[in-house]
């Protein structure tokens, strides 16, 4: 549980200073990533709190919206909202984001969507198939798309 | 149970999420038209044998298309068009479906898709194989997940060689996760595609080197390491990336035109251009 925490809290940062990234064309924002905390129930975001699905074995899995503390970045207020699902994050967003200008609009347009899949991939074993250059059956066998059907027959 | 029962009926779609039960899945494989061919179904029934004999039912329907389509079966309907024995106007209903179905995607993609490739003497025989797999999946695809109505609502994914349809009748399931290869390292991926329905084709010469030919000069295309588009149809998913492979750099311009399909284009340097319709 401890360390699945961590491991969301470092992802969480990584996300902000990815963000602050895409949208500054020159150095590096001084954001300092401040610690995660669950969304309040029934709060603005209208997310959960951790809702602990615990099955009939004894693996604890975490699962829930958790929505960062607000990140004063040189550029603007940044605040990300994962969603965990069994210890996997199946989104990120950016739910308050620096909006002001056009350019502004014009990069986070082009950022946003990509930060979410980045994320995603970033801990992604979890994939239920690959999309690439025709593979014939001959490749088939030594291809992650076998190793995938296999987990599945 | 009772707890998720009602936690789902009151509360907001991520609780939801987190309490749902993950349905069975199973996964099935064929080789056909020189493609291994995955069927993946999720949902109550997935494991049983009603699924699996409509599976096999759709693998049939594609072995009755290669039949048909095949280019390098000298008994099939195609061969005997490409021998001059047959015209595509005498040939059956399902031929002139494609015949006509590979002239609108030469209008669609600005030429760039012809089914009239140039042979090793120049003159242009009929070779339909860049359409017929798209479409011959789909359409077995959208035949499959009609008949899994019937047993409740079940989720569906194909992926015939690289190429991915998917749907999903189910809401209490995630998306279909579909990684993009990386062309420069095949066990690597992009990105992921999150999809309910819809379909990924991607075209590149990472698997089978430089096969794909610009029908204008007969000639390999170049400029790009591999085209992805993501839409609606897999038939058109499949022709876009083709022709934004034989396009190369120019695809931009003509991709931005299309309705509802989006792509990635992989440039040599491994750059990636994500095209997206305008509103």
């Amino acid at each position: 549980m401890r360390r699945i925490s961590y491991w969301v809290m470092s992802t969480f940062s990584a996300l902000v200073i990815l963000f602050s990234y895409h949208t500054s064309t020159n150095s590096m924002a001084a954001a300092s990533p401040t610690p995660l905390t669950p969304a309040d129930t029934g709060g603005s975001t209208g997310t959960a709190a951790p809702a602990a699905t615990t099955n009939s074995t004894t693996t604890t899995t975490i699962s829930g919206s958790y929505t960062g503390s607000q990140v004063n970045t040189r550029w603007g207020i940044v605040q990300v909202q994962i969603t965990v699902v069994n210890g996997k994050i199946t989104s990120a967003q950016a739910i308050e984001y620096p909006n002001d200008n056009f350019r502004d609009q014009q990069i986070n347009a082009y950022a946003l969507p990509i930060l979410n899949s980045e994320v995603v991939t970033a801990q992604s074993a979890n994939i239920d198939s690959i999309s690439g250059a025709t593979v014939t059956s001959n490749g088939y066998t030594s291809s992650l798309q076998s190793a995938i059907d296999q987990a599945h027959q | 149970m009772s707890t998720a029962s009602t936690a789902a009926g009151v509360t907001s779609l991520p609780v939801m999420r987190a309490l749902r039960l993950e349905q069975p899945r199973r996964a099935f494989v064929a080789q056909l038209m020189g493609l291994p061919v995955s069927v993946h179904v999720r949902g109550p029934r997935a494991t049983g044998p009603a699924v699996a004999a409509l599976v096999q039912q759709l693998f049939l329907a594609l072995a009755a298309d290669e039949a048909t389509f095949s280019t390098y079966r000298a008994d099939s309907t195609v061969s005997a068009i490409r021998r001059g024995e047959l015209r595509i106007e005498h040939a059956g209903t399902r031929v002139r479906e494609v015949a006509g179905l590979c002239d609108e995607a030469t209008r669609r993609t600005a030429g760039a898709f012809s089914a009239w490739l140039p042979g090793p003497d120049g003159s242009r025989l009929f070779e339909p194989t860049g359409l017929v797999k798209g479409w011959a999946v789909q359409q077995a695809f959208d035949a499959l997940c009609e008949r899994l109505v019937d047993l409740g609502p079940h989720d569906a994914l194909i992926n015939a060689g690289g190429d991915i349809a998917v749907a999903c009748a189910r809401t209490d399931t995630p998306d279909w996760r579909i990684a993009i290869e990386d062309p420069r390292d095949r066990t690597r991926t992009l990105r992921v595609e999150s999809l309910r329905t819809g379909a990924v084709a991607t075209s590149g010469t990472a698997a089978r080197g430089a096969h794909i030919l610009d029908p204008a000069t007969g000639s390999p295309a170049h400029g790009l390491l591999a085209a992805t588009v993501v839409g609606p149809s897999l038939l058109w998913a499949d022709v876009y990336a083709t022709a934004a492979f034989v396009h190369g750099t120019r695809a931009v311009g003509w991709l931005r035109d299309l309705p509802t399909y989006r792509a990635d284009l992989v440039a040599p340097d491994g750059s990636i251009t994500r095209v997206i319709q305008q509103a």
